[in-house]
């Protein structure tokens, strides 16, 4: 007879079967048998958050800069439903995660016990799925299908809700590999047909004006995917833009790259998007935020959609060539198929696309990422300029929160390698960045981990410092302070006649005091002048630094897609061009 | 056309708009059915009507039967979201009026009147298979099977002859001939 376990040390048996090795998590009444037995499993480390919805943030960007799931533990009632945001921001932009959740103990579920929340109900839709185990003996099973559920597919986060009774009963543990016996996102893996390799490979010795649009699938994918992306490109001579959270996959300083695309992409991307013969979506969904108007999107181009979730594709956008799959495998094959029939294809092919890459040369000498630098107060695009140029020689994580800061640091941060860029995209969550860069850190010891932030989405989630401290995580948080919610502030003043209603923020605190207060170290930055020997200076200090860069309160961010429109009615600036004098430009 | 003021773009062009039965083959495990009916609500699509019960006692699998209305996108939409389900084994969908399907809801009605207002309520149900469930002098529990539009029908010819309640099943489904859905 197997020996039997309690339910608490199932749940430590299967993560480590699992090899995680940290946890991030709060405890509280209904996970204690969990904690308790927390000692006895020295290869887990435990990272106690302030907040469960930093916990589940940090889990995040663990994930996402490792590559493996991230584990959540939290209690029941608020400590669940505290992680809801994380795990919804998780479920947008396809993050392995897995929450372990607390419950009251069963026979006092649906009696409105103390701190009982409808936790498994309250999930069902951030998570791919959720469960309320009932049967200790049926831990290990849901469990290790977690694991699964969360890392197949389109990755995303799951649930495990234990109530407190099933922790404390003991039942047997069995290490359950592959219970899954269908592909999670619906069709059944396939291998990919030599025909739909040809129709692929057919449509781009056709194009004269074609573009790659690869979003964060190539990411998710792993790193092998961002090598047989750059091959493919190579291989093809053909243009390449990247949604947000793609960037890196492929090197943003290449020259056959065009810079992001979307609603504050590049001028060239947009509108090579919209004039282009041949679309090829990988690992991108046709985001709104991309799209613009859906009914003057492309309008004339052929388009191919690879994506490992079918129900991605066709969802806002129809297309002509959809292929199911996991992007490495699928790039693999094709280049693989591409090579053998098609040597030399660069050279041979120029002459057709070379009227497309002059068109693009004019699209590009607008320099729509330009904006008039000064040499008064610091322009928050120079602040990352300047960011950039000082960590882009050696390897740097970047974190966001979500705002006019975010779309900066991606159009002005410049990524060479996949996992290196962490940002809500898709929920947009405010807050997003300090706690990730936690979990970024603790998963790239060693490694510089900066969060490009603004001072108001910082604040949704400034407690986290504590954790930062605690854990010796010298995470750097780089504030473009405005005092402005920015990104509302550019949206009242262009849309709604600059009533810039509650978007102004009044007695912030003193971040240099609030640092030290925390145990970090505070610096500001107030002129341009004084801007690059404080940037080195956070650099040089290994401890967690709250850097406050006071930057011009009313600046804007452009290019932008105004809503309602196509791809090529972009704003390039204020007044357009005309007021941008040679001088001021800055050359991205 | 008035400056817009979202953030979001304009909505496109509708397309046509097609009813679908839609069945699905589900782990009969709790909380099921909350998965399915949500992902109809949080998605926006719309739920005519419902059928389900377990119809395999061993492998505890329940089949669902959907009525629902919407453009090709979303029905297509539908059924990939249905599919990614982790409880959720396959999905069938079909147009209504497809010559190759059977339909069937049930019906069961109270009529109060007397002998000869009953005798024309048997009239009026007999083409549709009624059974009588219940008879007192002055009642009648009457079931009738037939398509949505025949009860929908009947409900109304029926209320002038006493009829004081209504209990509808949502519409269940079967393929003819040999064949079954896939």
């Amino acid at each position: 007879m197997p020996k039997l376990l309690s339910g608490a040390k199932i749940v430590f048996k299967a993560l480590e079967d699992q090899k995680v090795e940290y946890i991030f998590g709060y405890p509280g009444g209904a996970v204690l048998p969990i904690y308790d037995e927390l000692k006895n499993h020295k290869s887990i480390k435990h990272i106690l958050a302030r907040h469960e919805q930093g916990a589940g943030h940090s889990a995040e960007g663990y994930a996402r800069s490792s590559g493996k799931p991230g584990v959540l533990l939290v209690t029941s009632g608020p400590g669940a439903t505290n992680a809801v945001t994380a795990l919804t921001d998780a479920y947008m932009d396809s993050v392995p995660l897995v929450c372990i959740s607390g419950q009251v103990p069963t026979h006092l579920i649906g009696t409105d016990a103390f701190q009982e929340c409808d936790t498994t109900g309250i999930t069902r839709p951030c998570t791919k799925h959720n469960w309320l185990v009932k049967d200790v003996n049926d831990l290990s099973r849901v469990l290790h299908l977690a694991f699964e559920v969360a890392t197949t597919g389109r990755p995303g986060p799951v649930l495990v809700d234990i109530p407190k009774d099933i922790q404390f009963k003991k039942g047997k543990y069995k290490f359950f590999k592959n219970t899954l016996k269908k592909k999670l996102n619906g069709k059944a893996s396939k291998k990919i047909s030599n025909s739909e390799l040809d129709k692929f490979i057919d449509l781009i010795k056709k194009s004269s004006k074609p573009i790659f649009y690869t979003g964060g699938g190539v990411i998710n994918s792993g790193p092998e995917a961002s090598k047989h992306l750059r091959e493919l490109v190579s291989l093809t001579g053909f243009p390449i833009t990247s949604t947000l959270q793609g960037l890196g996959a492929y090197p943003g300083d290449d020259p056959q790259f065009l810079g992001m695309l979307g609603m504050h992409g590049t001028y060239e991307a947009n509108n090579a998007m919209h004039d282009c013969d041949l679309m090829i979506n990988i690992g991108a969904r046709f985001d709104d935020r991309i799209t613009g108007k859906v009914d003057e999107f492309s309008p004339g181009s052929k388009k191919i959609h690879v994506d490992i979730d079918p129900s991605s594709i066709g969802k806002n956008i129809k297309v002509d060539l959809a292929i199911v799959s996991d992007v490495t495998e699928l790039l693999e094959a094709l280049n693989k198929r591409f090579k053998e029939k098609n040597k030399n294809f660069v050279s041979s092919n120029k002459q057709k696309t070379s009227k497309w890459w002059e068109q693009i040369g004019k699209w590009r000498e607008k320099k729509s990422l330009n904006f008039i630098n000064s040499n008064k107060v610091i322009k928050p695009q120079h602040a990352v300029q300047r960011l950039y140029e000082l960590t882009k020689n050696q390897d740097t994580f970047i974190t966001t929160e979500v705002g006019q800061h975010q779309m900066w640091a991606a159009q002005h941060y410049k990524f060479n390698k996949p996992n290196r860029w962490m940002t809500s995209g898709g929920l947009g969550t405010m807050g997003y960045g300090l706690p990730a860069a936690i979990g970024v850190q603790i998963a790239n010891p060693g490694k510089l981990v900066v969060d490009i932030a603004g001072e108001a989405s910082v604040l949704m989630t400034m407690q986290e410092m504590s954790t930062a401290v605690q854990y010796r995580l010298p995470i750097k948080i780089f504030i473009l302070n405005n005092e402005y919610m920015g990104m509302v502030r550019q949206w009242q003043e262009l849309l709604h006649e600059k009533n810039y209603s509650e978007s102004y923020t009044a007695a912030l605190p003193d971040f240099v005091k609030l640092a030290e207060s925390y145990g970090c170290v505070g610096i500001r930055a107030k002129t341009p002048e004084e801007l690059d020997e404080k940037i080195q200076e956070m650099i040089n200090v290994d401890k967690p630094v709250i850097f406050d860069c006071v930057v011009d309160k009313a600046e804007n961010c452009f290019p932008m897609i105004p809503s309602g429109k196509p791809h090529n009615q972009m704003i390039l600036g204020p007044e357009e061009e005309e007021q941008i004098s040679d001088e001021g430009k800055i050359l991205v | 056309m008035a400056k817009s003021k979202s953030a979001y773009s304009v909505p496109g062009k509708i397309g046509k708009i097609e009813r679908h039965i839609i069945v699905v083959w589900v782990d009969n495990e709790a909380g099921v059915l909350a998965r399915i009916a949500g992902l109809f609500s949080g998605r926006g699509y719309n739920i005519e009507s419902l059928a389900v019960a377990e119809v395999d006692k061993k492998k505890h699998i329940s089949r669902i039967t959907i009525v629902t209305e919407g453009t090709p996108q979303v029905i297509e939409q539908i059924n990939l979201q249905l599919k990614k389900l982790v409880p959720v084994h396959k999905v069938a969908d079909f147009k209504r009026g497809e010559k190759d399907i059977l339909f069937r809801e049930l019906a069961l009605f109270k009529i109060l009147g007397n002998s000869k207002k009953i005798e024309k309520v048997k009239k009026i149900c007999k083409k549709f298979n009624p059974v009588i469930l219940d008879k007192t002098n002055k009642s009648l529990v009457i079931q009738v099977t037939a398509l949505r539009a025949e009860i929908d029908k009947l409900a109304l010819d029926l209320k002038s002859l006493g009829l004081i309640s209504t209990s509808r099943t949502g519409a269940v489904a079967m393929t003819k001939g040999p064949k079954t859905f896939n």
